[in-house]
């Protein structure tokens, strides 16, 4: 197994949230991710991201009792 | 049931469509200007997403929600925006910009991270999602990141291209797709640490 630096471990989480990784790049991922406490917050934080889409979609789509939300675009 | 308030029959009444409509329609806008980043191409797309919607009510089956059908209304619409901003020129070639060298920057040479950069906890997931200043600072972080990385990160992350769909849009090659996103998240997450942090820590 390949030993990586952060570097390119956020290569591969990134990757990751757009097309599946081979056995290997997923080893690798996984023995930095259980040593690297910074890769492993970098890791959160880019599936949050990766979730922001569908966060903001629900929010839209939830109607909200709040109407008046400061948005109010009447002139 | 929540389904039943989605029932075609209920929106019969086209005020009551009216109604629903104007009331997702600074979501829909703010979800257009991320996207299109033209605050004037985005009030287009959202009034065009909402009048088809209103004229093709009877499209509405009530398998999803009403207000993400109208989501996927608008998101063609984004699409074919973003395909005419495409043929205008409006796309910059894909240069780079320094955006490379601020990605090296978070980086030692040996590949580890910067001490200045290494991420922090952000907290709880849910907290952060459903926090109105988390998602100020996304928008202004957004509008920081150069042009060409924003429009493939939000075509990835906003509207939900595979990066396949994202290639032929782009007409880039898959693997430099992964290379943006990957810059574009890194450059992302470092802007949003320094806002969402910094409030919290105040």
């Amino acid at each position: 197994m390949k030993m990586v630096m952060c570097r390119e471990a956020t290569r591969l989480m990134s990757k990751r949230l757009d097309s599946p990784l081979g056995i290997q790049e997923k080893m690798t991922l996984k023995f930095h991710l259980a040593m690297c406490g910074a890769c492993k917050q970098c890791n959160k934080q880019f599936q949050l991201m990766h979730e922001a889409g569908r966060a903001l979609e629900s929010q839209a789509t939830i109607p909200s009792s709040d109407t008046d939300d400061g948005t109010d675009d009447t002139p | 049931m929540v389904e039943s308030l989605d029932s075609a029959r209920d929106l019969d009444s086209p005020g009551e469509r009216q109604r629903r409509l104007e009331a997702i329609r600074p979501r829909l806008l703010a979800f257009a200007r991320l996207q299109l980043r033209d605050a004037s191409e985005a009030d287009d797309v959202v009034q065009e997403a909402l009048i088809t919607a209103f004229e093709k009510n009877a499209d509405f089956a009530g398998r999803s929600g009403y207000e993400t059908w109208v989501f996927g209304i608008l998101k063609n619409k984004i699409l074919d925006a973003l395909r005419a901003q495409k043929r205008r020129g409006k796309w910059q070639p894909w240069d780079d910009d320094g955006v490379e060298a601020a990605v090296e920057r978070q980086f030692q040479a040996t590949g580890r991270w910067q001490n200045i950069a290494r991420p922090r906890s952000w907290g709880d997931p849910e907290d952060t999602l459903t926090s109105e200043r988390f998602w100020q600072v996304f928008d202004s972080c957004m509008i920081a990141l150069p042009d060409n990385i924003a429009r493939i990160f939000t075509m990835r992350e906003l509207m939900g291209l595979s990066t396949r769909q994202i290639c032929e849009e782009a007409g880039i090659k898959e693997n430099n797709c992964w290379v943006i996103l990957h810059r574009g998240r890194l450059l992302l997450r470092a802007c949003l640490e320094k806002g969402w942090l910094a409030e919290a820590d105040s």
